[in-house]
């Protein structure tokens, strides 16, 4: 425990109009008022209002008012800590008071923006600040700790996002393990053909990056890997990474490809090929994975299922083929962790209007990426489901999943544009008639909406209007044999049925199905809708409440490449900002043990989630270890002797606080 | 029960969800009833019971313990020991002859701030049926700080 500079100390309040978002339901000047006449034998020697408290100006009141009035506390009424505390405490340490000694009390987050009455919001903000008046007497003076950071770094997924990253903290000579669950990195993006706005050959741009990931001495590349277990804090995270077995000595490998040439068994490739191809059970997504050694799928493998063929260990040169390998469970210890986890698509079959899984020449966007894709199941012809008839009139169904109140209701961003690049597609090789159905047109980023105005130009048709069905069923002999889009076209007032031969659905992004678990497992939280949720949206969009854990890339919502690219060198760079400053300052928010008082009960001993109380059996008393302790204070609630105190939130502070918040006003 | 009665409520929030649900709710603009007035703790299995009862003696009508949604808890799985400690509560309170149903356990997670809003309105007009606790106020007899020692 530390010791009180005095029982009442001299307090400073200081209440901030923030602009008008607290002076508009705030009495701002009626409160600083109050505080000084009617707290003042609870210490208060000087209260302040301020236009705004956060600026330099504000912070120098405060500065001054510390040296002047020798104030021991100081409160500020204004937003939420969790946006400025840093800054008061700060400002705080810079005229000599220990930063704990200073506390902020939100009165806009929880008073003028979420209440009406001025009368009343006026009051509550005097309790609020009542409350904390009372708590901060018994604030101790504090120092944080210092832990060294590792400098080794996990990034979780291999898409365009995490390749990213890992290559920013690789090439600064930094160790990454880049984990990916697939058998290859490279993401939705090595699905594309072509990207949007500029159509550059997706994979032409890919590639070299995922071969530097690859090859990258920095980098330890860890696919067709799980990460299953994640322990300890920033800085020393402790993390159990499952390498599936891919039944392929890599070390022996090649990649030369015999081995799937040879083997006998067709799978359909839902992953890669999203349905429309086929793959071997011993396979490589793509030509180009990095790594290039295939892995044999065991729930389609013949030899793992019937008992014999072994055709692929048979024809490879290098011997390479393993049977009998296990998973393993590869233990590692890094200091930051970066979460690039992606997106799963929409399941078009949920909009069973549109008739996807029904009507054969229904596609979604992905199939059709695949599709138009030289390297995909028709080599790039754009063709129907029998893979030889070119389509003479394209539909292009937009928001499919999105927008909606029955599914998701954001706006998946990219669908616009990945719609547009389609048409252009389909005009360049096909020729046909393209109608684009859409809600409203989103092109806003740069040479997005130029691209919008070639498509225009090129002779796409834009209906706007949201599809109410897609059906087979012809009313009309034009209609006969094709399928029939039924929309209103809200331009013109009008209900229009429109035959075509061939739908897309612009499926929209969700969060992966797992995304929950994978932030349990990390400790962050996703928001409503299921993405991983930011410190703050604005001004931290890739770092978590958990510090040491950032994220990149659509995992944290919808987002195009060059988007997602952004994210991940960024948190790249909050990573080696923290490698560089090879330790990390922690909150003292821990709790301790009065060895005079503990009576060694053990009560505490199995609460701690951490597990780090420990019962010295000699004394028989319970310690617990501060460098390890993460503050929640569940130990300091159960204590029956009292014996156990928490730095920030003693007991004393909270019956203070509760004492100030009910204070007659 | 008289028309102006006007619960006094105290609820306690972890720093990681439900007092970000109040920065979520905040930034958002989503109105609540004002008569709720919050206190940080660092997670919710830091919730003495004892703070529950000096709130309720203190003059607070209802008392209001939000936490993590289980299993999101940010200290591993200490909001089950709030979830224990609360339902004990609940009937400590009923042998003191209280009505358990001033005492209320949320589950707000911190993008959860339109919940949060809607729990504490309706928490609000649980209490205002309840109305008044009407205990004694026997802490303004002595002064704040004699009181705070003694309990302390």
């Amino acid at each position: 425990m530390g010791e009180y500079s005095s029982i009442n100390p001299r307090i400073g309040v200081y209440v901030c109009h923030c602009g008008t978002n607290i002076s508009s339901t705030v009495d701002v000047e009626n409160v600083r008022d109050w505080a000084i006449q009617h707290l003042s034998k609870n210490g208060v020697v000087v209260s302040r209002d301020y236009k705004f408290m956060c600026s330099s100006l504000g912070q120098e009141i405060i500065e001054k008012d510390i040296k002047e009035y020798g104030l021991e506390r100081v409160v500020v009424a204004a937003c939420s800590p969790h946006l400025h505390e840093k800054t008061f405490r700060t400002a705080s340490e810079k005229a000599g008071l220990n930063p704990y000694l200073t506390e902020m009390t939100s009165i806009r987050e929880q008073v003028s923006w979420v209440h009406t009455d001025k009368k009343v919001a006026t009051e509550k903000a005097k309790y609020l600040i009542a409350g904390t008046v009372e708590r901060i007497k018994y604030n101790e003076s504090l120092e944080k700790f210092n832990v060294p950071i590792d400098p080794n770094t996990l990034v979780v997924g291999g898409g365009i996002a995490g390749i990213q990253a890992a290559l920013e903290i690789a090439n600064a000579g930094f160790h990454v393990y880049l984990v990916e669950r697939e058998p290859s990195i490279g993401g939705h993006m090595s699905q594309f053909d072509k990207t949007f706005p500029t159509l550059d050959c997706s994979a032409c741009i890919l590639t070299p990056r995922m071969v530097e990931a690859g090859t990258n001495p920095n980098i330890t590349l860890l696919t067709w890997s799980e990460v299953v277990n994640v322990t300890g804090f920033v800085g020393n995270f402790n993390v159990s990474i499952k390498k599936k077995a891919r039944y392929i000595n890599e070390n022996l490998c090649t990649g030369c490809g015999i081995c799937w040439e040879k083997c006998p068994k067709k799978v359909i490739d839902e992953i890669f090929e999203a349905g429309l191809g086929y793959r071997k059970a011993v396979y490589t997504p793509f030509a180009q994975s990095v790594p290039k050694y295939p892995v044999i799928d065991h729930e389609n493998c013949t030899f793992f299922q019937k008992g014999t063929c072994k055709a692929c260990e048979k024809f490879c040169p290098t011997g390479s083929i393993d049977f009998e390998q296990e998973d393993e469970v590869l233990n590692i210890t890094v200091g930051n962790v970066i979460l690039a986890t992606g997106y799963d698509l929409f399941d078009a079959r949920k909009v069973s209007n549109y008739g996807y899984g029904r009507l054969p020449n229904v596609f979604t966007s992905m199939e059709f990426e695949r599709l138009s894709n030289a390297s995909g199941p028709t080599g790039g012809e754009i063709t129907l489901r029998d893979g030889k008839t070119r389509p003479k009139t394209v539909g292009i169904i937009h928001c499919v999943g999105s927008r909606d109140k029955n599914f998701n209701n954001y706006c998946s961003t990219i669908c616009c544009m990945q719609s547009l690049k389609f048409s252009h597609l389909v005009k360049e090789r096909t020729g046909a008639d393209v109608y684009e159905f859409y809600i409203d047109m989103r092109t806003a980023a740069k040479s997005y909406d130029e691209f919008y105005q070639r498509v225009l130009e090129e002779g796409t048709l834009f209906v706007r209007g949201k599809v109410a069905e897609v059906s087979d069923a012809a009313r009309e002999p034009h209609e006969i044999g094709k399928l029939i889009i039924q929309v209103e076209d809200t331009l013109i007032g009008k209900q229009r049925r429109i035959p075509v031969d061939m739908v897309v659905l612009s499926i929209g992004m969700e969060p992966r199905y797992d995304a929950k678990e994978i932030g349990k497992l990390f400790g962050i939280s996703c928001s409503s809708d299921g993405w991983f949720m930011e410190r703050h949206p604005k001004l931290d969009p890739i770092s978590t409440m958990t510090e040491g854990i950032y994220i990149a890339g659509s995992a944290t919502g919808p987002k195009d490449i060059p988007a997602s690219v952004s994210q991940g060198a960024a948190a790249a760079a909050r990573v080696l900002d923290k490698i560089l400053q090879k330790e990390v300052e922690l909150e003292p928010i821990r709790a301790s043990v009065d060895e005079t008082i503990c009576s060694g009960c053990r009560l505490c001993n199995n609460l701690c989630p951490f597990n780090v109380i420990f019962f010295i059996e000699d004394l028989s008393i319970t310690r617990v270890n501060p460098a390890l302790c993460q503050g929640c204070g569940t130990c300091v609630a159960a204590c029956p002797a009292g014996a156990i105190s928490g730095t920030g939130f003693s007991n004393q502070q909270i019956f203070a606080q509760i004492d100030g918040l009910l204070m007659d006003i | 029960m008289s028309q102006s009665f006007e619960p006094v409520v105290i609820g306690f929030t972890c720093n990681w969800c439900s007092y970000r649900a109040a920065d979520t709710a905040g930034t958002a603009r989503v109105k609540y009833a004002p008569n709720v007035r919050l206190i940080r703790l660092m997670c919710s299995g830091r919730l003495d019971p004892t703070f529950v009862i000096k709130a309720l003696a203190g003059g607070a009508d209802g008392v209001m313990i939000t936490g993590c949604h289980p299993g999101d808890c940010h200290y591993i799985d200490q909001n089950y020991k709030a979830l224990r400690r609360f339902l004990l509560l609940r009937r400590t309170l009923k042998g003191l002859g209280i009505d358990p149903g001033r005492i209320k356990l949320i589950w707000a997670s911190a993008a959860e701030g339109m919940r949060l809003a809607a729990e504490i309105n309706q928490f609000v007009e649980e209490i205002r049926i309840l109305g008044p606790l009407g205990w004694p106020r026997w802490d303004k007899e002595v002064t704040q700080n004699e009181n705070i020692k003694e309990v302390a």
